[in-house]
């Protein structure tokens, strides 16, 4: 009795693009990387009560295993070379969240010191409002990511050196 | 109430050409020095009369008058539980003034803090360098004509609604 043969015969068919998006983004490793008070809200998403690792999202302590950097803070002119140089350390395929006000726009920080937005250095895929967003709408952005990286084309291709990974249209 | 306390006495014994002003404020006792002397007058402070705190060294920039910075030092004495604000003006023209690094040695970063941002130079401090500021930074930013939103951006004039 019961479920002698749990998949049987069967042929599942699917695309190579459709494996390598599924892998991508179902496993996001960020990385470990806090600037101001949006990073406390990231490590609280990071915890027990939202927990991120059900979405396979684990912070890696290394740039060289991420492919995900959230911009949880204020960058300000003296920390952009060193998120720039943690950013080019990631290897490719790479993404980037910018949370909170000040990564996406400076916020209240209208002064000389502060970079205004993460976007004028980093291609950002993800903006999310808030300050700080709370760990429900950090949850929404990087479900918002995966949808994104689950739409991308040519993501195979790419990775065998067959043309460039095409992004979809926002 | 300023008149009697301890150190006021006797820094006008010793130290009477360079007193600009003494001033009791609410219990707070603020003297202002002329700033050629300043170094004899902290070093008399912390040795003679025990302020051996520094608590905090800065400046403030009266744009518009003259002279323009004065820098404020900030003394305690840990064995008189006493406080002292001594003050010293700077001009523009000479915005230098003599370190105190060699008195108190917390006044090597403070005096680096100072420097970075009103531009004020501590003669013969062993280390002057920006330490808030990236190195290649141009300019003072608490200065109170320095552009709040920095030199290569347009100013905000506020909404324009």
């Amino acid at each position: 009795m019961g479920v002698e043969h749990p998949l049987g015969d069967n042929v599942v068919t699917t695309s190579l693009d459709f494996v390598v998006n599924w892998a991508r983004r179902s496993s996001i490793w960020p990385m470990t990387f806090g600037l101001a008070c949006c990073a406390i809200e990231m490590m609280a998403t990071g915890a027990s009560k939202f927990d991120l690792d059900r979405f396979g999202i684990i912070f890696r302590a290394s740039s060289r295993q991420a492919d995900c950097i959230i911009i949880a803070g204020t960058v300000t002119k003296k920390m952009l070379p060193v998120i720039k140089t943690v950013y080019e350390q990631m290897p490719e395929p790479k993404w980037v969240i910018a949370m909170g006000a000040c990564a996406c726009s400076g916020g209240i920080f209208d002064t000389y010191s502060v970079v205004q937005g993460i976007d004028e250095a980093l291609p950002v895929d993800v903006y999310i409002p808030g300050c700080p967003p709370r760990p429900e709408a950090l949850l929404y952005g990087i479900l918002k990511l995966q949808d994104k990286i689950g739409r991308e084309r040519n993501s195979f291709g790419s990775a065998i050196g067959l043309g460039e990974r095409l992004e979809p249209a926002a | 109430m300023a008149e009697i306390n301890r150190a006021v006495i006797k820094l006008k014994e010793k130290f009477a050409a360079s007193i600009l002003e003494v001033k009791g404020f609410r219990g707070e006792v603020t003297v202002t020095v002329k700033k050629e002397q300043l170094p004899e007058i902290c070093r008399f402070l912390k040795e003679a009369l025990q302020f051996n705190l520094l608590t905090d060294l800065t400046c403030v920039d009266y744009l518009g008058k003259e002279p323009r910075f004065m820098v404020v030092y900030n003394l305690y004495s840990i064995a008189y539980k006493e406080r002292l604000r001594l003050k010293a003006p700077v001009t523009e023209s000479d915005a230098t003034i003599e370190t105190v690094a060699g008195v108190w040695s917390t006044a090597n970063w403070l005096e680096r803090e100072a420097y970075d941002m009103f531009g004020v130079v501590f003669k013969n401090h062993p280390d002057l360098r920006r330490i808030l500021m990236t190195d290649d930074w141009v300019g003072h930013p608490l200065r109170k004509d320095y552009p709040l939103q920095g030199p290569d951006r347009e100013p905000y004039k506020g909404r324009l609604s």
